[in-house]
């Protein structure tokens, strides 16, 4: 057991599943020399080789089509699209693409790829470096989406995603990279895809979020308790297939409810959670459905002051919570 | 045949008369399917279809010069011809067109001719134009990566030559010295847009050059130049020397698809010409020229492909359709339910 960054684990488990299987590759602009922009392939070029660990030219679409191409001819690919932002030019490879191969070949053909995908903003990224771009993807049957916000669940979801024997997007919030460390056990281990876990019990009300955002939601639960509010947290984790039953049992035992993130609102993950809790919790409810989220503007200001405006804090969440609580 | 990088390659055999004559053969049977598919358009029965009349030779002589057994095939929608030359048979190609409960290649879930064979490594996963080129650079990077000889032959037509991930693929293929043959069908055409409005130059194959391969531009009504283009292509992908741009020139002696109407945008002149270039008339004559097919032995495959199509037509005609259940097969959702 060691502590690490969600970048550390980042790398460590995709070095540890490069160990495992010479089926897995690793393709991406600057992952070679350079390791990453973030580090995420730091000294892979060196133990795996430059045919493992291919530097591509700046072209998005034939990073993730490669890929693809790549998938279903024998191997293990691990696409890395250097910031969630630069990955339109990839989406028909992803979303038209890999998400139909096992469909439209009646299984006679299967994508067995990851690609992984910092996104998120507080970095001051501006419109393009702070995209979250989640809601395309875990709205295209097909493909699985995770989005592990700690250390100790990126080892598990990633090294998930990688076995999988179909095409798994994994979202890591670059802010997260350096800002969370945890404990990662150095066994291998795997968390299963489409459960969500409850962060933190509570019996007052349930905080539904996932990301950057789970840790400020846990900022405010604390701040919570002081004021005598039990708040449970529930962390997604992955976002398709969503964890519909952990969403259910949690808000119908705490009868209210409130979802965080990033994204903004509009046929967004809280849209989703908000029809999942309709459906299947309206008796148990004690108070509406609440979402916090940021303005529908693009996201997001450069400015600090806007940036920080922009995105939900502990404190509004905190706010947000208190509100709730009240009614 | 004109090299635009690298002069032809003289160690290539020809096809011997035999296999010149079996390749007219499934290129007669390709004609006639088609036509079909048409009839059964027109009928009501097939929903669309987009022809291969008139690139028959083209997709029969690049099939030739290659290795079923370990090579990959990714195709689009007009392989017709290249697909009976894989080995498919007639009864599993109308299945598509019908959308029965067998078609091998998506059980009735994609567009005919899309999805994956199911016994040779050919598939077709989408109808975005292009998209097959990266993939094709894909599979073939994997190859290389694991040592096999194995190459990976990309077909597309000029519409395709436009679309960003055409220069992608190439320029990574390039990069790589993948063993990849980038196989572009000019029929002139995309849909109804003629070449002039597609590009500012005069061949497809001239493009090879900024990538760092040969690009070689042929008739495609000439089995023989295809069949010497794509082999000395496929030998060289085999040698590790890397991909080839070959362009063969072709005439769509049909409108786009079932859908469309190309009296709307070729000219009479244009549509007049069109029977010059109908490369069954061309490998018919070709044959008779160096005495390898009589009057006679040509009736007789015309005879024969014919009684073939009309066969599979009855016994495919009479075959179920898929229920609705299938439509949940191969994924996670239950019948009906959500995830």
């Amino acid at each position: 057991m060691a502590e690490q960054t969600v970048i550390e684990s980042v790398r460590n488990t995709v070095q540890e599943e490069m160990r495992r299987d010479d089926s897995v590759i690793f393709l991406g602009e600057d992952i070679g020399a350079r390791g990453g922009v973030f580090l995420a392939s730091d000294g892979f070029v060196e133990e795996f080789g430059a045919s493992r660990v291919i530097d591509t030219p700046l072209a998005e679409s034939s990073i993730c089509g490669v890929a693809l191409g790549a998938a279903v001819n024998g191997m293990r690919p691990i696409a890395e699209i250097q910031f969630a932002d630069f990955v339109w030019p990839a989406i028909n490879q992803i979303v038209g693409e890999a998400s139909k191969v096992r469909y439209g070949t009646y299984g006679v053909k299967n994508a067995p790829m990851t690609i992984r995908v910092p996104y998120g903003g507080g970095v001051r990224g501006g419109l393009y470096h702070s995209q979250s771009i989640e809601v395309l993807f875990a709205h295209t049957p097909g493909l699985s989406v995770v989005a592990p916000a700690t250390p100790y669940d990126m080892k598990g979801l990633l090294a998930s995603a990688i076995r999988s024997d179909d095409p798994v997007i994994v979202l890591e919030h670059k802010r997260t990279y350096r800002l969370v460390k945890g404990e990662v056990p150095s066994d291998e281990y795997t968390i299963p895809i489409g459960k969500a876990e409850i962060k933190r019990p509570g019996t007052d009300m349930t905080v539904v979020t996932y990301g950057l955002m789970l840790h400020y939601a846990l900022q405010a639960a604390e701040l919570a308790a002081d004021s005598g509010i039990d708040v449970e947290v529930l962390d997604l984790r992955t976002l398709r297939p969503i964890d519909a039953d952990s969403i259910a049992e949690s808000v119908s035992r705490t009868g209210k409810v409130l979802i965080v993130q990033e994204d903004t609102p509009a046929v967004s993950i809280s849209s989703e959670v908000s029809a999942i809790i309709g459906e299947r919790c309206f008796f148990d409810l004690d108070g509406p459905i609440t979402r916090l989220a940021p303005p529908e503007i693009p996201p997001m200001p450069f400015s600090p002051i806007q940036e920080a405006a922009f995105m939900p804090s502990s404190e509004t969440i905190f706010q947000a919570i208190t509100k709730l609580a009240e009614i | 045949m004109k090299a635009t990088t690298d002069e032809p390659d003289q160690t290539i055999q020809q096809p011997s008369g035999e296999r010149m004559v079996e390749l007219y053969r499934i290129m007669v049977l390709s004609r006639y399917l088609d036509e079909r598919v048409w009839l059964l358009n027109r009928q009501g029965k097939a929903a669309i279809a987009a022809s291969a009349q008139g690139h028959e030779a083209a997709q029969v002589a690049c099939v030739e010069a290659t290795d079923p057994s370990k090579d990959h095939y990714l195709t689009y929608y007009r392989q017709f011809t290249a697909m009976i030359a894989l080995n498919t048979e007639p009864e599993e190609m109308l299945r598509g067109f019908l959308a029965k409960a067998d078609d091998p290649m998506s059980a009735a879930r994609q567009f005919p001719l899309h999805g994956a064979h199911p016994r040779v490594d050919l598939f077709n996963f989408s109808n975005v134009i292009a998209t097959q080129l990266p993939q094709a650079a894909g599979v073939a990077l994997a190859d290389k990566l694991r040592g096999l000889d194995a190459v990976t032959v990309v077909f597309f037509g000029d519409g395709a030559s436009s679309q960003g991930d055409t220069h992608e693929a190439m320029n990574f293929a390039g990069i790589h010295k993948l063993p990849v043959v980038f196989f572009c069908e000019n029929n002139r055409y995309a849909i109804s847009v003629p070449l002039d409005k597609q590009m500012g130059i005069e061949s497809i194959a001239t493009r090879a050059a900024s990538y760092g391969f040969p690009g070689v531009q042929v008739d495609g009504t000439d089995i023989v130049a295809v069949y010497e283009a794509t082999s000395a292509a496929v030998k060289r992908a085999r040698a590790g020397q890397g991909p080839t741009l070959i362009e063969a020139s072709v005439e769509r002696l049909l409108p786009h698809t079932t859908d469309d109407d190309h009296t709307r945008y070729r000219s009479a002149e244009d549509i007049a010409q069109m029977p010059e270039r109908d490369p069954i008339r061309i490998v018919s004559a070709m044959l008779r020229r160096r005495n390898l097919l009589s009057e006679s032995q040509d009736e007789a495959i015309h005879n024969s492909a014919k009684e073939r199509v009309n066969v599979a037509t009855d016994i495919v005609d009479a075959e179920p359709y898929p229920g609705v259940e299938t439509m949940f097969d191969h994924t996670d959702v239950a019948p009906r339910g959500r995830n």
